[in-house]
């Protein structure tokens, strides 16, 4: 009998002939030992990947650790050598800076107040959109779905000298509507829809025509709810997206005003290059919404990014 | 499928109440209560940061006008400025540098205050240093009000100098070069005698002028790069990196420049009068009793250094120009300079101002007051700040021995002759007509 | 239930008139700013549009391929091209294999706790890229810098990440790989998880090792998982901006210079717009052109 006689492995369960029957192959002697290396040869490879999933979570988590600890440290205490990780004495006034001096409350408002509306108005026009293509045929829907794939594929930094001046026109600079307008509408968000929207059952669809339902009480009626887990994945990637967003913003808002955060950052952090515990408050308040956001609601954020890639 | 009734009411509540918010906040942002005039300023670094403090005295005396500070940091204000403009999002008043001037008209985007001024009895042009005062001058009307003067010159760590066995600050290049050689020798690898980022045009400038070049020739028309006088300046400036005397590093690499200081990692650095402020601030108090100002040394004698400072400049879309000239006429007497000076250690462009005692016991002011003496303007093109970040960027090439001397003063003359091609071909129009 | 005849029946051509109007607010906002404007670039390309036409728009002039040339002579864009290739040829790979390391660790029968580690493994992707940008210029401080710090435990001298102009390059290529692994960690997740076991079994059966299984079953099951991630990786580095402006402000010497940095600067600081476009139709024909490419090699391999 050969050691991985085939007929003796049960399937999946990484059993071999020696679990089963120790010793019956390669004599007596260490046949238990041999059941017993298996097993630890198992416990070993269990160590070496959680060891190595701890380390890869500690590099993960560790810059912002730093962040975090940095941002309570006193003045200074960030610039030394060796670098401290945890602060001599633990302070609030950077963050009560930020506040009072240098109006983060407002930037976090307007990130805020961006984000909702964008994340609204899309879901909104991007889900009818989106529904329309998986679901209702009309003339020219291929044609206008091709090109729309080809949007994807442009990289959107060259639309935004025109875009730029295109505001400027409608006297849209420095406003909030400059930077919402262009985000209310995604190829991708459509995609994402139509995508999960084409396993709406027809049938379902048509009992409700039938019944006379107009096709926008369909749409809000049937599909929405049946599109829910995706409505909510595309919500909570568009504020993500909405709230992390850096070019456009810092091209269109020159007011502080109306800066949203990771542009008040940007700019603070040219000023105050020299006040390293202050910059990491302002980093530590720029992230903690969307890390709140993020592991809150992780599980329709990741299934849908599993589920939108997973192709046939 | 799930009947889930309140998200789908939910997101369009959420967004009805976005755009109501959004448009209400939009219109408060724009709008001015009643009778009352706002005014919008916009001002860099730590003026920027005073300037509030100073609008309440102002308030007092009109109390129907308020004014609203904005801070920008100069490393993004002149793209701030232009987006502003580009944007019809102009404030009513700006503080600019004052080599910024000249592009803004250009854009057509400043008030003439020439009128204004010759009305006024607080703002009286021969009070004001006229090197300065003609900085603000485009095509023989005034843009600007000079606000503060700013030149540079060097801080420097008076011990550490004692030390190498100076007890006054060296006048010519030659004594300035054996100085640091010495003080070289007493200090470890990592430590330098002088601080001079390479990422900041002042410097290859400033002893260009010294030599003699005026930057650019025929009336802003080319580049003068590669002509005797540039090219000897510009020598000395990379020999101060060649010879160890500075490290190439660039200003976002220094994390706490004070720190340095403090502990003799640095004993030299170029900078402006308001450093006065900030050494004053954020050194500690050891190091306090041990720094000093001095002029900068030229080939033969003392030297020369930038005519900089800020102006007040009046946008021309602004609404309320007869207010914003007010403002103006505060910031500019003499009381309030000095208030201004105490916060900030800018040095006032008014002579009256200077007479105060404040001036006269201080002993930092007096190297700026020496120094003022010695000031030449900069070329008053548009293209002047994509110039003047075009030089130390070639001249980065140049200290990191990325290009020789020659190519990049070639490169330099070449990049800078493309920039102001289309100046040459409007000059030729409103020429032809 | 009615037993009348209902005389109102949605016709085809009533579908089709309810299907534009669904789609009328999407299709307007994207032809308008998004379309139209990518159009209007190359517009932009062939005139000198800058900020003296801005004042004062009839200066404008019609340069024809005057902006391409010049941009073709310019040794600052190859640089910026070449470093923008460099990003992403180096960066993606790497980002790729470290999100496929650990995908492979997530997946392993062995290892619980798993929806907790992916949570830790996907964080950074969440985060503000111009908050961690911030951080990590900190972190990369040659004499406070942790990085270094943790260096000098090993024995390596400090390196001046930001400020040596080899260095500048890998240090933001490092913390984009770091930042970006997440996603694709996820993505391949998927993909394994649809990897039939038997064929594990069947491999296994045949006296195939761990390594042997991985080639011969994951890494061809998983063929058309790597290509879509390889098309969104490379599509994302090639647009790299927000690190180095935070971080490095182009330098040193316009290493990190990239080709969208350098776009940003030619059009929203200096204003030259008609130069600035012809560099954002470049990029756009580069993209297009390493999409397709990838798309060519992954097919005759997969």
């Amino acid at each position: 009998m050969s050691r991985t006689n085939p007929r003796f492995v049960a399937r999946g369960s990484g059993k071999t002939t020696e679990d089963y029957l120790p010793g019956a192959v390669g004599g007596a002697a260490g046949g238990f030992g041999r059941a017993d290396s298996a097993r630890t040869r198992r416990r070993v490879s269990q160590i070496v990947l959680y060891v190595l999933l701890i380390i890869g979570a500690l590099i993960a988590l560790m810059p912002m650790l730093w962040m975090l600890s940095a941002s309570f440290m006193p003045t200074g205490e960030a610039s030394t050598y060796p670098p401290h990780f945890i602060p001599s004495r633990i302070t609030f006034s950077h963050y009560a800076d930020l506040f009072t001096r240098l109006n983060l409350g407002r930037y976090l408002f307007n990130s805020a107040l961006i984000a909702v509306v964008v994340t609204g108005v899309s879901l909104v026009i991007n889900s009818l959109a989106g529904y329309a293509f998986a679901k209702l045929r009309f003339r020219g829907r291929d044609r206008a779905f091709r090109i729309l794939s080809l949007g994807l594929v442009l990289p959107v930094q060259v639309a935004m000298l025109p875009l730029f001046l295109l505001m400027k026109n409608l006297h849209l600079i420095n406003t909030y509507w400059g930077v919402i307008i262009p985000g209310m509408a995604s190829i991708f968000g459509i995609f994402l829809i139509r995508q999960y929207a084409l396993s709406i059952p027809d049938d379902m669809l048509d009992a409700a025509r039938i019944d006379g339902a107009s096709e926008l009480r369909i749409y809000w009626s049937v599909v929405v709810p049946g599109i829910l887990p995706i409505l909510a994945t595309l919500a909570i990637w568009t504020f993500l997206a909405t709230w992390n967003d850096f070019m456009w913003p810092l091209i269109v808002l020159s007011d502080e005003a109306h800066y949203t955060l990771p542009v008040a950052l940007a700019n603070l952090s040219g000023e105050h290059v020299q006040d390293t515990e202050l910059m990491m408050a302002g980093s530590v308040l720029t992230v903690i919404p969307v890390l709140a956001v993020f592991l809150f609601l992780q599980r329709y954020y990741i299934q849908g990014v599993m589920a939108g890639s997973v192709k046939g | 499928m799930r009947r889930n009734v309140p998200r789908p009411v939910l997101i369009p509540a959420l967004v009805f109440s976005g755009f109501l918010l959004t448009l209400s906040v939009e219109s408060c942002s724009t709008a001015s209560a009643g009778n009352n005039t706002t005014l919008r300023i916009w001002a860099m670094g730590r003026e920027g940061e005073v300037l509030s403090q100073l609008m309440p005295g102002f308030e007092k005396e009109h109390p129907d006008i308020h004014v609203e500070v904005q801070q920008i940091p100069w490393t993004a204000a002149h793209e701030k400025l232009l987006t502003a403009y580009v944007g019809d999002a102009t404030p009513d008043i700006a503080m600019l540098g004052n080599t910024w001037v000249p592009e803004f008209v250009a854009l057509n985007s400043l008030a003439p205050l020439d009128s204004f001024a010759d009305k006024s009895k607080e703002i009286r042009r021969d009070d004001f240093f006229s090197g300065i005062w003609k900085t603000n001058v485009v095509d023989g009307k005034t843009y600007g009000i000079p606000w503060y003067v700013d030149t540079r010159l060097i801080f420097y760590r008076s011990d550490l100098l004692a030390k190498a066995g100076y007890k006054e600050f060296p006048k010519t290049w030659a004594d300035w070069t054996a100085a640091m050689k010495k003080m070289k020798s007493q200090m470890s690898d990592k430590q330098f005698p002088l601080l001079m980022p390479t990422n900041e045009w002042p410097q290859p400038v400033m002893f260009a002028l010294e030599a003699g070049s005026p930057i650019l020739r025929d009336g802003g028309r080319y580049g003068a790069f590669e002509q005797p006088p540039f090219k000897k300046g510009f020598d000395f400036y990379l020999g101060l990196y060649q010879q160890g005397f500075a490290s190439p590093v660039s200003s976002s690499q220094v994390s706490n420049l004070f720190q340095e200081f403090e502990r003799g990692n640095i004993a030299m650095y170029i900078s402006g009068p308001w450093y006065i402020g900030e050494f004053k601030n954020r050194l500690d108090s050891a190091t306090q009793k041990k720094w000093m100002t001095a002029a900068m040394p030229g080939i033969n004698g003392p030297g020369t250094s930038l005519a900089l400072g800020s102006s007040l400049s009046l946008f021309a879309a602004s609404q309320h120009k007869k207010e914003a000239w007010l403002l103006m006429e505060y910031m500019s007497r003499p009381a309030i300079q000095l208030q201004f000076y105490v916060l900030t250690g800018d040095l006032p462009p008014r002579k009256a101002a200077w007479q105060d005692t404040t001036f006269a016991n201080n002993k930092y002011t007096r190297a700026f007051r020496d120094q003022l003496e010695r000031v030449e303007p900069l070329p008053q093109v548009p293209e002047w700040e994509e110039i003047a970040t075009t030089i130390f960027e070639h001249g980065e090439q140049a200290i990191r021995r990325a290009k020789t001397e020659d190519q990049t003063l070639a490169s330099l003359d070449q990049d800078v002759n493309a920039m102001l091609e289309k100046r040459r071909y409007l000059l030729a129009q409103a020429k032809g007509h | 239930m009615s037993t009348t005849v209902r005389p109102t029946s949605r016709t085809p051509s009533d579908v089709g008139r309810a299907a534009w109007f669904f789609l009328a607010p999407a299709l307007l906002l994207i032809f308008v700013f998004f379309f139209l404007p990518v159009l209007a670039s190359l517009v932009l390309s062939v005139t000198d549009f800058d900020i003296y036409a801005i004042a004062n728009p009839p200066t404008t002039r019609f340069v024809g391929m005057a902006n391409y040339t010049k941009l073709f002579h310019s040794p600052e864009f190859w640089q910026a091209l070449k470093n923008t290739f460099y990003f992403a040829i180096v960066g993606g790979p790497l980002t790729i294999a470290v999100s496929l390391a650990t995908a492979l660790l997530l997946n392993a029968k062995l290892v619980r706790f798993k929806s907790f580690f992916r949570t830790i493994y996907f964080t950074p992707f969440v985060t503000t890229l111009v908050a961690v940008s911030i951080v990590w210029r900190y972190l990369y401080h040659t004499r406070y810098g942790v990085l270094n710090y943790a260096l000098a435990h090993v024995g390596i001298a400090p390196i001046d990440w930001l400020g040596n102009p080899h260095w500048a390059m890998p240090a933001i290529i490092l913390m984009s790989v770091w930042k970006n692994f997440g996603y694709n960690m996820l993505i391949f997740i998927a993909g394994l998880q649809a990897i039939p076991q038997d064929l594990y079994d069947a491999a296994e059966i045949d006296g195939a090792g761990p390594v042997r299984r991985f080639f011969a079953v994951t890494l061809p099951l998983l063929g058309p998982t790597l290509l879509f991630v390889s098309v969104i990786t490379m599509i994302g580095y090639f647009q790299l901006f927000s690190e180095p402006y935070v971080m490095t402000q182009g330098g040193p010497l316009r290493a990190t210079t990239s080709v969208v940095l350098m776009m940003y600067e030619e059009g929203f600081r200096w204003w030259r717009m008609g130069y600035a476009a012809s560099i954002a139709f470049v990029l756009f024909v580069v993209i297009l052109v390493a999409t397709l490419i990838q798309f060519r090699v992954q097919k005759e391999h997969v």
